[in-house]
Formats: C-alpha cells, structure tokens, sequence
C-alpha cells in the first residue's frame, strides 16, 4: 500500500470538487474492495476522500412509485428493508447470495457497483493484465478462465463484473444518480453505467472523472415472482459462476438478467420476448454471439438450464 | 523406556482422566486472545521491526539483477535481504527448494528479499519498491504430459509386486481398469506462516509457527550454518499447519537473516496471496487402479499405479500406498513414479500419501462392487484381511474395519439407499449415498517428556510437543493427572519449546499417542522418585486423589516434594513391534448428498464416520479432530484444486478467494462413532491416531455418493458442476 492523504467530505457536491483538485483521489465508502485492493499494489490512489458521512443512507419513495436507495446504503440494511423485501425481493435475495454477513455490513450500494472483476490475473501484478496496465495483455484468456466471462469479452480482457446486487438491479430497470465536480447531476440507466471491456477493459464505467454515485433509483414494482438463482461450487461466500436473476410475471413475461457471463450485469431485452418458447430459445437470444474459452463454455449449458430451472420454479410459485 | 512388549495393564487403563471428554484446557486463554500466536509475541522482546518478503515474479530461471534503490529509500526502511547479502545459507533436510532464491529460481514466488522497516505498512510499502529483472527459463509444469518420464523413487516408496498380477488380472471374469486424478492442493491454514527472530550475540531466539521442532531447530541451523545449540525455537500456539508447518518456511530463515542485518529482532509473516506458491502443497496425482475378482467377489488381483511430480530432489505423493494393505487379494502391484516439475515444492498435506491414494481407491472398489452386483458395503467385507496381505505372517495389531461398516451402515440407514443410481429424488435434487473405508498407518516415533513435581503438588510437563489445534495441551494434562492421580487442573502443561525435551511433534497422526507414552515414561520415572523419596515400595503405591498409598498408610502427594522440586524425564522409544504387527487405523465414512438436477451444485446433506483406532485419550478433542478432517474431505471432494497455468508455471488461485474451502454453508450435520477399543501393541497409552484417518476415503464416500445420486461417475476430483452438465437429466 502506498502512502496516500486522507479526506472526509461534507457534501456530495465537495466531494466531486474535491476529487477533482487532487491527482490520484478515489471515493471511499465501505472500502471493502478498494482497501484490499490497495494493499495488493493493485489500486494505487494517492488521495482518498471519505465520502461515509454524507447522509446518503436512506431509503425512500420516489413520487414516481418507486424507491430512491442512498449511495450509502449498506448492502445489509437494503437486503432488511420492508419495503425492498416485499417489492424488489430479487434484489434482497440478491444481496443475500453475495459475500459475507461482515462485508454486507460494511459494504454500501454504490462501492457494490464499482467494485473490481475477481480476476484472479488482475490480483496478481505479476501477470500481464490490460485492466490493470493497460496494453500488457491478457493472460487469463488463454489461461485459467473458467470462472470468467463468455460474452461481450474482447480480445483484451474477458473479465467479469462480480457483482450480484448489480444483477437484480439491472434486471429492475435501476438507474443512478450522480453529481460531478462541477455540481450538476444527471441520471444514468444501470444498463449504460458498466462497459465492455472493448480494447480498453481499463475503463469500466461511463462514469466521467471524479463523478460520484449518490443514489440508485428502482422504478414502481414489477410485481411478479422474484428469483435469483447463484451457481457455484460452494455454498456461500463464493462469487457467482454464472447467476440468473428474474422477475417473472404469471403470463411467463418477465425481466431475466445474468450475472457471471460478462464485463457488466448481461441483459438482453430482446431474449425477454421469447419467454413463451422456454429457456432454450431465451438463453440462445441472451448468449447469441458467445465466445467462452474451452474451460468456461459449460457456462453456456449452465445458463440454459439454471433458465429452465428458475421458470419452473417461477411458473410453481405464480 | 523402551516399548518392546505389547502393554499390559497400567495406570492409564483407570480411565478417570485420560479417555474422559474434557474441553481443552488453554481454551479460555485463546477465546480471551491471551494465547500468543507467532506474530503476536509483542513484548519478549524490545525494538521488533516488520519483514515483508518479495516473492519471485517468474517459476524458473534466475534473477538479471535487482535494483533496491528506491526500496532502500523509502520512509522507515532499515535493511534488505537478499541472496547477495544473506551469505552462504545451507539447505534443510526436509527442504526441496532453497527458501531464499537468486540467483537462481526454482519456483514462482520464491523468496528472493525480505524488506525490514520500522512499521509493518513501511515494510510493505517499499517492498513493492523492489525493482527485480528476471530471465525466464523453460520449466515443465504439467503431470499429464510428463507423465511418462516418472521414475520409482526407491528411497522413499519401492514397488511392491507380489505374485502375478498380470496374469490373475487376465483370467479374472470380473475386471475393472480405471484412471483417476487428484489436484494440487493447499493446505490454507487460518494462522500464516510467521516467525519473530532475535538474536543475543550468536545465539537466536525464534518464536514460530511449527509443528516438528526438533527437526526445525535443526533444518534452521542447518540453513543459518551455525550449531544446534545455538538455535531455540518457541512455538506454544499454532493457527493450523495440516503439514503445511512441519518444516521451516522462508518466514523462518528470513526473520533471522533480516534481525541479523537490522541488529534487532524482525518478525515476518507471510501475506496470504503469498503462502500459496511460496510454500508446500499436497501434489497432483494421476492413478491407474486395476482390480479383478472373481465372480463371487473375492479380489484376485489389485494394481495400484500412481504418478505424481515435484521439483528436482523432491518427493514422491505416495498415493497407492493403501493399496499395499488395505483389501486380501494374492497378486499384487504397486507402484508410485516420480516426476520432474518446476512447481512450488510438493510436499506432506494431512494424511500424505494415504488421502489421495483412498480418494481413487474407494471409488475403484465402488466401481467394482457395481461390477459385481454386490451392496458395496459386502464387497468391502467380504475382502477384509487380518493379515498384511503380501506378508501373511504378519497380522494387524488391530483391525476392526468390519465392525466399522456394520455399525456405521446400521447407524446410517444403509439399507434405504437405492441401489440403481439416479434413481431418488427430492424436488429438484437428486438424492444419493456413499461409503468408503477410512485407512491410515499408525506410525510410532521417540517422544520425550520431563515431569515436574512441587511442593503444592502441582504437576508440570515440559515436552516440545506442538498443539495445533489438535488438543494435546489437554491430553498431556490428561495423562499426567491420570499418572500421578491428581485432578486436571493440578497439572500444567508447557509445548513448544526447544529448550523442552524432543518430543514426536505434531505429524502422521502419531502426535497424540506418542507424546502421550513420552509423558507416561516420564511418569513412571517420577513415581519412583516420589516412591523413593515417601519411602514406599514404587510397585506396589497407588497414586490417587492426590495422595500416595502403599501399605495402609495414604501420604498426600506434595509431601514428595517438601525438600525441594522433583524432576524426572525419559522418552518412549518404540522397538521391534511394529516390525511383527501392522499398525493401522481404520474407520468407515458414509455420506448422503443432494446433487442440483439442473446445475449439478451437489451440497452434502449428512456425513456419518465410524472409527476404530485404539484408545481415545479424548473423545471431545477426537471428535474434533474427524469432523474437521470430515469438512476437509469435502472440499477435496468438490472444490479444492490449485489451479496450475502450465504456460507460467504457478497456482493461479493463490488466496482464500480462489481457492475455495468448505464454508458452515456446505457443512451439513456430521456424526462421530468411535469403537471401544484399545490396541496394546502401540504404546501404553494404548492408543493410536485419529487426526489423519478422519479425511481418508471422505471424499470417495461422497464422490460415490454423487454417483448413486446421479449415474454420472466422476473420476477427476473436484467433482465440480461442469463436469456433470452434460450428463445430467434433461431439462423440461
């Protein structure tokens, strides 16, 4: 870890402004991902500001009939919310499946969506990796892949977004608020705020520099059974391998997002049409163009029948 | 004292302490964090500064040159450690690779410096300072491909071919001929690999993690270049080692190195992305198994091939072992070969040789049991031996293995699994069981003790003996107390300390009975010495209750010690019986799992193992010993594996993310039956291992499980998803 300068900020608008005086600076919110990661040379701020105390912690309704999560909000609190667990249960569940009772104490919802790939070349700086210097190449691709990505993956990186909380939220439409150093905001869908890796896998957002994240909105309900469905090899505090999460009404419509396949929670609107056909015919629109490495091409099987099993477990409970 | 005569009755068989379940007696001290483990000895000494070591970047060639310049500078930094500065260093016996590399490298993330600053983050910080330039050698990392260059490491394990195999193979009616693999695996204990050194003109002091200290005391000089007597090692607590810890790791050579340089003592732990490929691993193995019986069953032929790698110099993975002993059959072959690979050192992981050897071998024998139509559990029975097969005249001190598959198929419902795989279901899951036999040597090796008495009657041994984890703090005080008939809390025991008697340390499971019968050599010593000095007839006294009695007359025992402390010391030294007997130590594992009809997740829904290895000296500390060795089998079984990049030589997963061991999420209920049983040819403790037996053949049991649940057969451990996905029912 390098030795870095240390702020807290009063307001969201002075910790964008603040950010961007200083070279170097980062948020830090929970800083279960950052701190980690600046103990292994990974990331290297020279400036943190603190952005814990800006009273981004509540959960509210939105005159849309919706929910305004706070950027602050702990993974643990919004997973409890009455109102989260009877509405948006895909995103409770979600939050659920992912780390530990600890980490979602301290982890917040918008460090949960900025957090880095799990990349287990990323972590090791002795490994070329073009997320973590950029034109050193890729040494997963060709390498132990099997827990990485399958689709959306470029010849740079094929790394995935961990997340499981970003899933369910992608699959309800979330968008999120920001405010950048000069005081505006504006909104982003959660389907635009994470990229593909393309040729430059380093720049995971749409975010502008120093723009910070204040809150995640979630429209009215959808109604609908809620599932999330996260595979993998143990039962608990393990990353996904892929996840599915749903939202499935009783005609057999719904939203379906996975995680696990790819740079960024991986939804395709257009495989949501062809529901009524089943989950083979969902999961061949959701992974058309696929392109898995020999250890992770199980995951286009996988995908297909965690699919069929959640619209049967969906089509049980409606 | 030498045991060369099978036990008779002495005053361990009263059983008032030993063999009772007791809590562990420095319990409160680790619950309150009184209990200092290797990093934290914060005030021994005075003016400790921080080590952080630098790993190689590269698996093999050798360093161009490093650049310390900035590292140097940075904030707080006192001094640098490097092969060009460490002077010349020795090799320990039980080390393959030189624990701080250059010029030459002999495998990624081996030490080539050790950064000392003021704090921990400044030793940190400048370490990433460190400006190495490497050329990259060619290496051979991949087992399956170098396979056929494995020679028989006579030294370690020689073939065993007894009779004809390949001809009672052939005219065998039933035949089963299979390739199994297991991975490279880590032992990821919780507590890293740490050492505080200081030194007081030529003479160090280490405070460690380890679980041998007289071998480490003297692998440390060895390393160093400077006499045995001059090295202390000091080692009471220990977070893990699972084998991991039986040796000196570079935190060891290089806290003393790095004191030597700086002039005052360093303490080094190793970062946990670092103990991965820095230090020893359980190696991969391939095994070929052929088995032919004939139609009723009997086994006429067993063939145990098995191959395995490490670096030049190193050891072999002795996995077909079992297969020497475990099942009757007249013609035998086994054979274990060696390959070269320029991977982190392999080395011994809890039950070495036997883990991976049972995890194949118990599922051939369900493999064949299915070939043969017969209950898996009969197939096991019916191919029981008394007797080492290939030396009849050599029988088993003790072998209740049959009694171990009753008891544990009637106390598992046995009888209500289906015998047609993929054949029972519970909603989406589908639901299976497993057997497998558990089989593990029991190995005897000197211990010695020292037995102190004062004037309050309080009771001190001092051995050099490791707890850990595993409890002997407590079964020492056991059999102490049991001795010299006090109660447990008027004895204190005091471990790893080389400053202590040689003691059989922590390993192979032998820990507990050994260092046990060391302190009942040193016992019976000072039962004389209280006899002589009380004037009562040694033979003849009962100690009890704290008193000693002899001819009417009841003497408490403090009395012993009025004109001043007494102090006895001996050791145990085993001689001819295990040469007349097989010692084994045996058990039955039986598993239930529920495998995802449509993800293949299987998830262990209850585990039952039933044991017979002699006396336990605690069925509480035991207890813990098997489920934990349980929970490692299940990880074995379906999710452990080091991931090998065979192009840049290394383990991929090198942290407790990547590599993925059981959470209280996979571990479902778990029982422990231990026979009653005492084996009077091990020691006078009459007691054997449990530590090591309670993880062979766990992984088969569930493996088979997995199979009855599914029909699907997996021979490469881990069985993980995708290695079912396309075999598993359809989908509707």
């Amino acid at each position: 870890m390098r030795p870095f300068t240390y702020l807290r900020a009063k307001s969201p608008a002075e910790a964008a402004a603040l950010a961007a005086q200083v070279d170097g600076s980062r948020f830090i919110a929970g800083g279960t991902n950052l701190l980690d990661l600046m103990k292994l040379d990974i990331e290297t701020p020279t400036h943190l500001i603190d952005v814990n105390g800006l009273a981004l912690d509540r959960i509210e309704a939105t005159p849309e009939g919706g929910v305004r999560i706070g950027a602050l909000v702990r993974n643990t609190d919004l997973a409890a919310d009455a109102r989260i667990r009877k509405d948006y249960g895909l995103l409770s569940r979600a939050l659920l499946a992912g780390a530990s009772g600890q980490l979602r104490n301290r982890a917040t919802t918008a460090g949960n969506l900025l957090q880095r790939t799990r990349c287990p070349y990323f972590y090791d700086t002795n490994q070329p990796c073009n997320k973590r210097q950029p034109g050193s190449g890729c040494a997963a691709i060709d390498g132990f892949s099997r827990s990485l990505g399958i689709i959306g993956v470029s010849e740079a990186c094929i790394a995935t977004h961990p997340s499981d909380m970003a899933v369910a939220m992608r699959a309800l439409d979330a968008q999120v608020e920001t405010v950048r150093p000069d005081g505006t905001t504006r909104r982003i869908p959660l389907a635009e705020l994470h990229r593909l890796p393309g040729n430059t896998p380093n720049i995971e957002t749409t975010l502008a520099a120093h723009e910070l994240i204040t809150a995640v909105t979630l429209p009215a309900p959808l109604g609908g059974v809620h599932i999330y469905q996260k595979v993998r090899d143990r039962a608990s505090y393990a990353f996904a391998l892929i996840s599915v999460g749903a939202a499935i009404q009783k005609d057999g419509s719904g939203h379906i997002a996975l995680g696990g396949v790819a740079h960024k929670p991986w939804r395709v609107e257009a495989a949501e049409a062809v529901m009524a056909q089943g989950a083979k015919a969902v999961s061949e629109q959701l992974l058309a163009g696929a392109t898995p490495t020999g250890q992770n091409a199980f995951k286009l099987t996988l995908v297909e029948r965690t699919l069929a099993s959640v619209m049967a477990q969906a089509r049980a409970l409606a | 004292m030498k045991f060369d005569t099978p036990a008779t009755t002495n005053p361990i068989d009263q059983m008032k302490v030993v063999g009772k379940a007791t809590t562990r007696i420095e319990g409160p001290l680790k619950t309150t964090g009184l209990a200092p483990y290797a990093y934290e000895h914060h005030t021994v000494v005075p003016n400790q500064a921080y080590g952080v070591v630098v790993g190689s970047a590269i698996a093999k060639g050798r360093i161009a040159s490093m650049d310390l310049e900035l590292a140097q500078s940075a904030p707080g930094v006192i001094a640098i450690v490097t092969a060009a500065n460490a002077g010349k260093l020795g090799k320990g016996k039980y080390n393959t690779a030189t624990l701080l590399g250059g010029p030459d490298i002999e495998h990624y993330h081996q030490a080539v410096a050790l950064v000392v600053a003021e704090t921990f983050e400044q030793a940190r910080a400048a370490a990433e300072l460190v400006n190495v330039s490497y050329v990259s050698a060619e290496g051979a990392f991949d087992l399956a491909s170098s396979r056929g260059s494995g020679v028989e490491a006579k030294d370690q394990m020689a073939d065993t071919v007894h009779g004809d195999f390949a001809g009672a193979f052939a005219a065998a009616p039933v035949q089963l001929d299979a390739t199994y693999t297991t991975p490279d695996q880590a032992h990821v204990m919780m507590e890293p690999f740490a050492s505080m050194a200081s030194w007081q003109g030529d003479q160090l002091t280490l405070w460690t993690s380890n679980q041998m200290i007289d071998w480490s005391v003297t692998d440390l000089a060895t390393t160093l270049g400077m006499p045995k007597q001059k090295v202390r090692l000091i080692s009471p607590y220990i977070g893990g080692g699972f084998g991991g810890k039986l040796f000196i790791r570079s935190d060891a050579v290089l806290a003393a190195l790095g004191a030597r340089l700086a002039g005052r003592p360093v303490k080094v732990a190793l970062a946990r992305p670092l103990m991965i490929n820095n230090s020893t691993h359980r190696p991969a193995t391939i095994q070929r198994i052929r088995i032919g019986a004939s139609s009723d069953g009997k086994i006429t032929a067993m063939a145990h091939e098995g191959w395995s790698g490490d670096l030049p110099g190193g050891k072999v993975e002795r996995a077909a072992q079992p297969s020497k002993l475990l099942y009757a059959g007249e013609n035998r072959l086994v054979t274990m070969r060696l390959t070269t690979l320029d991977l982190p050192e392999g080395n011994a992981m809890r039950a070495p040789g036997e883990t991976p050897g049972m995890m194949a071998l118990e599922i051939a024998m369900d493999e064949m049991a299915e070939k043969l139509k017969i209950d898996p559990v009969e197939f096991r029975i019916l191919n029981d031996t008394q007797v080492d097969p290939t030396n009849p005249k050599r029988p088993f001190s003790k072998r209740q293995l049959i009694e171990c598959l009753r008891t544990g198929a009637e106390r598992f419902g046995w009888n209500e699994r289906h015998a047609q795989p993929g054949t029972q279901r519970d909603g989406r899951w589908l639901i299976g069981m497993g057997v497998a036999v558990a089989f593990r040597n029991n190995n005897l090796v000197t211990s010695g003790a020292r037995v102190r008495l004062n004037d309050q009657g309080m009771v001190t041994v001092e051995t050099d003996m490791t707890d850990i984890g595993t409890g002997s703090y407590t079964i020492i005080g056991q059999t102490a107390a049991e001795m010299m008939g006090v109660s447990l809390d008027k004895v204190v025991v005091r471990l790893g300390d080389s400053s202590f008697p040689v003691s059989a340390g922590s390993g192979g499971q032998f820990g507990a009975n050994c260092s046990t019968a060391g302190v009942y050599a040193a016992c019976v010593k000072l039962r004389e010495a209280v006899a002589q000095r009380l004037g009562v007839n040694a033979d003849d006294a009962v100690f009890a209750d704290g008193e000693v009695r002899s001819a009417g007359k009841s003497i408490p025992l403090r009395n012993a010690a009025q004109a001043g402390e007494i102090v006895a010391e001996d050791s145990i030294e085993f001689a001819e019986l295990s040469k007349q007997f097989q010692q084994s130590t045996f058990g039955a594992h039986f598993v239930e799992v529920a495998v995802d009809s449509a993800t293949g997740e299987t998830r262990v829904r209850r585990m039952l193992a039933v044991c017979a290895a002699g006396r336990i000296l605690n069925p509480t500390s035991a207890r813990s010993q098997v489920i934990g060795a349980m929970t490692m089998g299940v990880g074995a079984a379906l999710m452990e594996e080091l991931a090998v990049d065979k192009r840049r030589g290394f383990f991929v997963n090198h942290d407790l993310a990547g590599y993925e061991v059981p959470v209280h999420a996979d571990i479902p209920h778990q029982e422990v039956i231990f026979l009653d049983e005492t084996d009077a040819v091990s020691s006078p403790m009459k007691a054997k291992g449990v530590g090591e037996l309670g993880l062979c053949g766990v992984s088969a049991a569930i493996a088979n499980a997995v199979y009855n649940a599914t029909g699907i057969r997996v021979r490469d451990y881990p069985i993980t998803l995708d290695k079912m996905l396309d075999k598993l029912p359809e989908m509707i």
